[in-house]
């Protein structure tokens, strides 16, 4: 949905390089004196498998939160796929995207959330096929098919008429995954979607979450503390620190062979579950 | 009391009366508390001013005044309400200032994360309030509603000072004809209670109906 210009086309095929889906550039954030972006720069290339990982306030969840529009940046330049996320051009000038820019930008892109927000009003099947009535316009014959199709994907079918409070945590969080991935976004945004779960819930979502970065070409960014689970998921694992990237790497580089100190007293203490 | 049964028709009157305005009003409050409590929330700093404003000078001065305002002052600038008219739009308006304060109260207190999740989804501005957090905020606006029901019954009384043929204004009728004091009185006050009884067991009715399969999350801590 946020295709480039033909010109921001020829451009990257220009540059003779493949088009990230994502590009941070000197991207900084404060929320008042607190600094929680420094000047970061990182991109995804398209279907990649992103684990952000580090101590809390470090950033992570910051920038699923600006990716989603849910926080606006303060300083440097966010692209995706080719386009700027958080300024558009306006009478041949720079300016700060308006509302009717973030939406087109949005379309992209789907969040799941830590605390998962299902609409409560709503039962399961409503809860996936109202966004898609509202805002792709689908019939709604089309979007409960969809929904039917997305709560098997995540094994809920049997829960279809259950409203929020009629399901564990775990549920709760599988059809709020459906339900962003019923939008079909070119990129799936995971934020701490385990944390708020009892124990013996985490392995049902996650299990849904590895089946996903098996089977999907989505990009997907996923914040855990979950370390096994990130080294399962992810391509690519991204060690923040202070609104700093200390080190990324494979998951096998990063797990088994850190090279900064930070990381490896990072990785200790969530292996002897001080954490 | 056999001298007031006689004048069962003028008090059955006055209870259509008293009936009809409270609904009229209320259908007005109602109108002005969403469209007064939304503004309160517009992004825009004009509107937002107005809806204060209008609350402010409503719940700020005496209904009895604003009645008198409409009714006597009004035709001085050429302004010629029915009485019926004066009296909805005064208690319509009263009132309604003061359900703007229930719909920005339940509207605000409505989670944020619902307000995250509806625009993670790409909904409108528009259609974040009218699919996710009216429909979570109507519950809880309903209790208060209830209340403001029956302080505007009996704010309708006050109608009764500019010629509105309601309950008080009945019984002042038949006080006057009977010579008699505590029987018109206590008629209209046990119709008054029983009308009032009938309402909250109608709003009982519709927040059971709103609530069913509902838990609605509300916004934790400050």
């Amino acid at each position: 949905m946020f295709a480039g210009t033909r010109a921001q086309a020829v451009n990257a095929d220009l540059r003779g390089q493949m088009q990230n889906i994502i590009e941070f550039q000197d991207v900084s954030k404060s929320f008042g004196s607190l600094q929680v972006l420094d000047d970061l720069n990182m991109h995804v290339v398209p279907g990649e498998k992103l684990a952000l990982i580090g101590p809390s306030g470090s950033g992570k969840t910051t920038i699923l939160r600006i990716l989603m529009t849910l926080e606006d940046i303060s300083a440097g330049e966010i692209l995706l796929d080719g386009e700027p996320l958080w300024h558009e051009m306006r009478g041949g000038k720079r300016v700060r995207a308006s509302e009717h820019h973030l939406r087109k930008m949005r379309d992209g892109v789907g969040m799941v959330f830590q605390q998962f927000n299902l609409f409560p009003h709503l039962t399961a099947t409503e809860n996936i096929e109202q966004p898609q009535v509202l805002t792709h316009r689908k019939s709604k014959a089309a979007a409960r098919e969809k929904a039917a199709e997305m709560l098997s994907v995540v094994g809920l079918v049997d829960k279809r008429d259950h409203y929020p409070h009629q399901l564990s945590g775990g549920q709760q969080q599988r059809v709020a995954i459906a339900r962003a991935l019923a939008m079909d976004p070119k990129i799936m945004l995971f934020d701490e979607v385990t944390s708020a779960l009892d124990p013996e819930l985490v392995e049902e979502v996650l299990n849904v979450l590895r089946k996903l970065a098996e089977e999907t070409d989505t990009t997907m960014l996923t914040v855990t503390h979950e370390m096994n689970f990130a080294r399962d998921f992810a391509d690519r694992v991204l060690f923040f620190e202070k609104g700093k990237i200390v080190e990324a790497g494979s998951p096998e580089d990063i797990f088994t062979n850190p090279k900064e100190e930070r990381t490896r007293s990072f990785l200790r203490k969530f292996l002897t579950g001080i954490n | 009391m056999d001298a007031v049964l006689e004048y069962a028709p003028l008090l059955w009157r006055g209870t259509v009366t008293t009936v009809e305005l409270t609904l009229a009003s209320a259908a007005l409050a109602l109108v002005i508390s969403f469209v007064v409590g939304l503004a309160r929330l517009s992004p825009y700093r004009a509107v937002r001013w107005l809806a204060i404003v209008y609350l402010e000078f409503f719940r700020g001065t005496s209904a009895l005044v604003q009645l008198f305002f409409m009714y006597f002052v009004l035709p001085l600038w050429g302004i010629f309400l029915p009485p019926i008219l004066a009296g909805i739009i005064a208690c319509g308006c009263n009132l309604g200032s003061y359900g703007s304060e229930v719909v920005r109260g339940a509207l605000q207190s409505v989670a944020k994360q619902q307000h995250e999740a509806a625009i993670a989804l790409n909904y409108t501005t528009y259609q974040r309030y009218r699919y996710v957090l009216i429909p979570q905020a109507i519950p809880m606006m309903l209790p208060s509603f209830g209340n403001l029901l029956i302080e505007l019954l009996k704010l309708t009384a006050v109608t009764s000072l500019i010629t509105i043929n309601d309950l008080t204004y009945m019984s002042q009728i038949i006080r006057a004809q009977t010579a008699l004091t505590l029987e018109p009185f206590l008629a209209i006050l046990v119709i008054y209670f029983l009308i009032s009884t009938v309402l909250i067991g109608g709003m009982k009715w519709i927040e059971r109906r709103t609530s069913k399969g509902r838990n609605t999350i509300v916004r934790q801590g400050a």
